[in-house]
């Protein structure tokens, strides 16, 4: 029986049903099913999934979108439990995100933190034109192993070295990691800056922050 | 008869309008410039938090007052970019990052240098109406980015420019530098030179920067360009009528705004619509779906009688190659047909970020093929052929004959060598050449024939001195020199 559980969960996340991700997330507290192991066994690998074809180019961001939302769902569903059991879902990381001060495209970033969130790791959306001291207080008040920094602009790019300063004077550095993105940002512009890394796309970003954190 | 290609029939076009106002009042516009939400408010707009809900009659006395044609000037006054007078005019696509570089390929950051270049090439070839605000310069301090790249253009260019402002405030000294060129306010609003393209940010919504700047360009009465940008399937719906939709009810809201700050301050129903691939996310501008949005976008905003723009000649190709060619031509080609007043993009590659001479010599090939078209097939003799028979008789000796002679250059656009129609073996025997290569060649030629059209001393002062104070402004300190000024401009003391 459990097996066919995982694999109706699975088979959810890929159809990014998020209705009927939250049904067998019900149905599986119902029955007494570990949340840790329903994420584990049963969403988790619908994501990889659709992750792993979406990376080979047979998935496309809809449905990676749809998934990911059905995952959250589910999650949502489990997370009452894995409180009173006081156990915690592993996350791969936090991660804090925003588009730089001055600066208002967010669809890359917004990119970015769907696919990091589906791939295991919490973050943070601080929306678009985040003053750089944002950044700072939310990196401290959530934890963040990465701070991560968009920008558009040839002239709000210089903002996500400001980003790096800010976070170096608070003595979150080296610890918080930055990575940083954005149509003009190259890496040569990321290592003048003194960020941790750079990504070109949105799969790079997530093989970037699993580096960054060492997963 | 010229050619003319539509996508929408009439009901359509209604129907797209209908729902448009019905957006503009439910969800409403999210409008984040406090000057432009107050102008609303109190032409009867509900305002509350950041959403204005636009009643269609606070719409309609917009579209009454926006001017149906005006034209941009050159530099010695006379209209050389006309809006709304049913011709197809084209220039460079603004504001890219890097340059190709012709020998190694690289993309690199562009520099003064690089700008100037673009602008010189540009002015070389008949085929751009307008010069545009080609690359960012990467030499300049970013505080000055926007104000430095209409200085060298004014400075190389006789001919009207599209730009844009970068920052909320940064339209300000950007109208100073176009009514000194222009020899005052009045003189600039009477021939304004530039056109100044403002973006809402999709979906539904003005932010702080693209409201202010509307509003404060309404008031300078110096035209704008509402470059409403729907990314199909992203940040608007997937649908290509969908995103129509949207990209009116952008584009009539703009007009609300920008025509209650200023009546009869002139705008264009602009555009740079794109799908979003569904691989990357990225936003192609040679997609054909970018074209045929730009192509019924243009059709809405023609259909209210307003002057058009849109965003077609650019390719996502990362170098002058197939791909570029093709993509540069359909869209150069739909957005003519489509009737665009204005088509931007020229000289793009790689998602508007690079910008290449080379690709815009290519180009001015493609614009002039166009341009042909669109003068379609003509009757300029009497009989369509029989005299020609008659005169060539007997044995067909057309190449002899007068009327050929007195007509072939206007029956056939001319290219330039960047179009290759040698014989196999001259092809072989000048170096096998391709596109690219000629491209080169050509570039070179036009750099070297290229002669500024240097304005007045006083006025050159004056836009120096402007440039100055605005470095200093930014806490620039004076620049030591004024990258990309011509040799002959008297750089002038502090
Ligand atoms: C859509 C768009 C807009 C929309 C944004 C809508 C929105 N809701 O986000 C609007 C209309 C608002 C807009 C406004 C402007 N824009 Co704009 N815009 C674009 C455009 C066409 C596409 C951007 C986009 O969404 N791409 C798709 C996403 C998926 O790609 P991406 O953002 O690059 O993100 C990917 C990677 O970069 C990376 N990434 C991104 N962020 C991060 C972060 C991290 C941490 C990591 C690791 C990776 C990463 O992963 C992402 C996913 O693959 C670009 C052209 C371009 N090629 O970038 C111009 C462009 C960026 N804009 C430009 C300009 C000039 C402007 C304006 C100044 C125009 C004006 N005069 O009004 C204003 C500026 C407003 C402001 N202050 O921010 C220029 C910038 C030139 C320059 N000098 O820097 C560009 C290059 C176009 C051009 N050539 O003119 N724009």
């Amino acid at each position: 029986m459990t097996s066919e559980l995982f694999a109706a969960m699975r088979q959810s996340i890929v159809e990014g049903d998020a209705d009927r991700a939250e049904e067998l997330a019900a149905r599986a507290l119902g029955e007494g099913m570990d949340p840790l192991a329903a994420i584990d066994e049963g969403y988790v690998p619908g994501l990889r999934h659709v992750g792993d074809h979406f990376a080979i180019g047979e998935m496309f961001l809809p449905e990676m979108m749809l998934a990911a939302r059905a995952m959250k769902r589910a999650v949502a569903v489990l997370e009452p439990e894995m409180a009173r059991r006081a156990s915690r879902r592993r996350v791969l990381g936090r991660v804090v995100l925003g588009t730089v001060h001055g600066d208002i495209h967010e669809i890359g970033k917004n990119l970015v933190g769907m696919m990091l969130s589906a791939s295991g790791f919490e973050v943070h959306d601080l929306g678009v034109d985040v003053p750089f001291e944002r950044f700072v207080e939310k990196a401290r008040e959530v934890d963040a192993d990465i701070v991560g920094v968009s920008a558009l602009l040839t002239t709000t790019m210089v903002g996500q070295r400001s980003v790096v300063e800010a976070l170096r004077d608070a003595g979150l550095r080296p610890r918080v990691k930055v990575m940083v993105g954005g149509a003009p940002v190259t890496r040569g512009w990321a290592e003048e800056i003194g960020a941790d890394g750079y990504s070109e796309d949105a799969v790079g970003a997530v093989n970037l922050a699993r580096q960054l954190v060492g997963a | 008869m010229r050619p003319n290609l539509e996508l929408l029939d009439g009901r359509l076009v209604e129907r797209v309008l209908g729902e448009a106002f019905e957006l503009l009042l439910d969800p409403g516009v999210r409008v984040q410039a406090p000057e432009a939400a107050d102008l609303l408010a109190a032409a009867g707009a509900e305002v509350r938090g950041e959403v204005a809900r636009i009643p269609g009659s606070v719409v309609r006395a917009a579209l009454e007052s926006a001017p149906r044609a005006f034209a941009l000037h050159d530099r010695s006054g006379e209209p050389a970019v006309r809006y709304g007078a049913g011709v197809v005019q084209f220039d460079p696509g603004s504001c890219g990052v890097h340059v190709l570089d012709p020998e190694t390929l690289e993309h690199r950051s562009s520099r003064s240098a690089d700008l100037v270049r673009l602008v010189q090439v540009a002015e070389m070839l008949p085929e751009y109406a307008a010069q545009s605000t080609a690359v960012i310069c990467s030499d300049v301090p970013a505080a000055i980015g926007d104000l430095y790249r209409l200085f060298l253009v004014l400075l190389h260019s006789a001919r009207p420019v599209v730009t844009g402002a970068f920052t909320a405030g940064g339209s300000r000294a950007m109208v100073e530098l176009l009514a000194a060129d222009a020899g005052g306010a009045e003189a600039l609003a009477e021939r304004p030179r530039a056109v100044f393209d403002v973006c809402p940010s999709p979906p539904l919504t003005w932010s702080a920067f693209g409201g202010r700047n509307l509003v404060d360009l309404a008031r300078a009465r110096v035209p704008v360009q509402i470059v409403s940008m729907p990314l199909a399937g992203g940040a608007a719906p997937v649908t290509l009528i969908g995103s129509v939709v949207q990209h009116a009810a952008e584009s009539l809201s703009g007009i609300a705004i920008h025509q209650l700050a200023r009546p009869g301050s002139p705008v264009v129903w602009g555009g740079a619509p794109a799908i979003l691939d569904m691989r990357s996310g990225a936003t192609p501008m040679g997609a054909v779906e970018t074209a045929m949005l730009d192509v019924a976008c243009a059709q809405v905003g023609r259909s209210l009688g307003l002057p058009t723009h849109g965003y077609l000649g650019a390719t996502d190709a990362k170098v002058v190659d197939a791909q570029a060619g093709l993509e540069t031509a359909t869209g150069a080609f739909l957005g003519g047909l489509g009737g665009i007043d204005l088509v931007s993009g020229a000289g793009m590659l790689d998602f508007l970020l690079c910008q290449s001479p080379e690709k815009l010599v290519v180009d001015a090939e493609a614009i002039g093929m166009v341009q042909r078209l669109l003068r379609g097939i003509g009757t300029p003799t009497e009989t369509l052929a029989v005299a020609a028979f008659a005169a060539a008789r007997p044995e067909g000796r057309f190449l002899e004959l007068d009327e050929t002679r007195r007509l072939f250059r206007e029956e056939q656009r001319i290219p330039s060598k960047v179009i290759d129609r040698a014989s196999h073996q001259a092809w072989l025997d000048g170096g096998a050449v391709d596109t690219f290569g000629r491209a080169r060649g050509r570039v070179e030629q036009l750099l070297a024939a290229y002669r500024r059209p240097a304005p007045a001393p006083d006025v050159e002062a004056a836009l120096v001195a402007i440039v100055r104070r605005e470095a200093e402004r930014a806490g620039q300190g004076e620049p030591a020199e004024l990258p990309g000024l011509p040799a002959d401009v008297a750089v002038g003391g502090g």
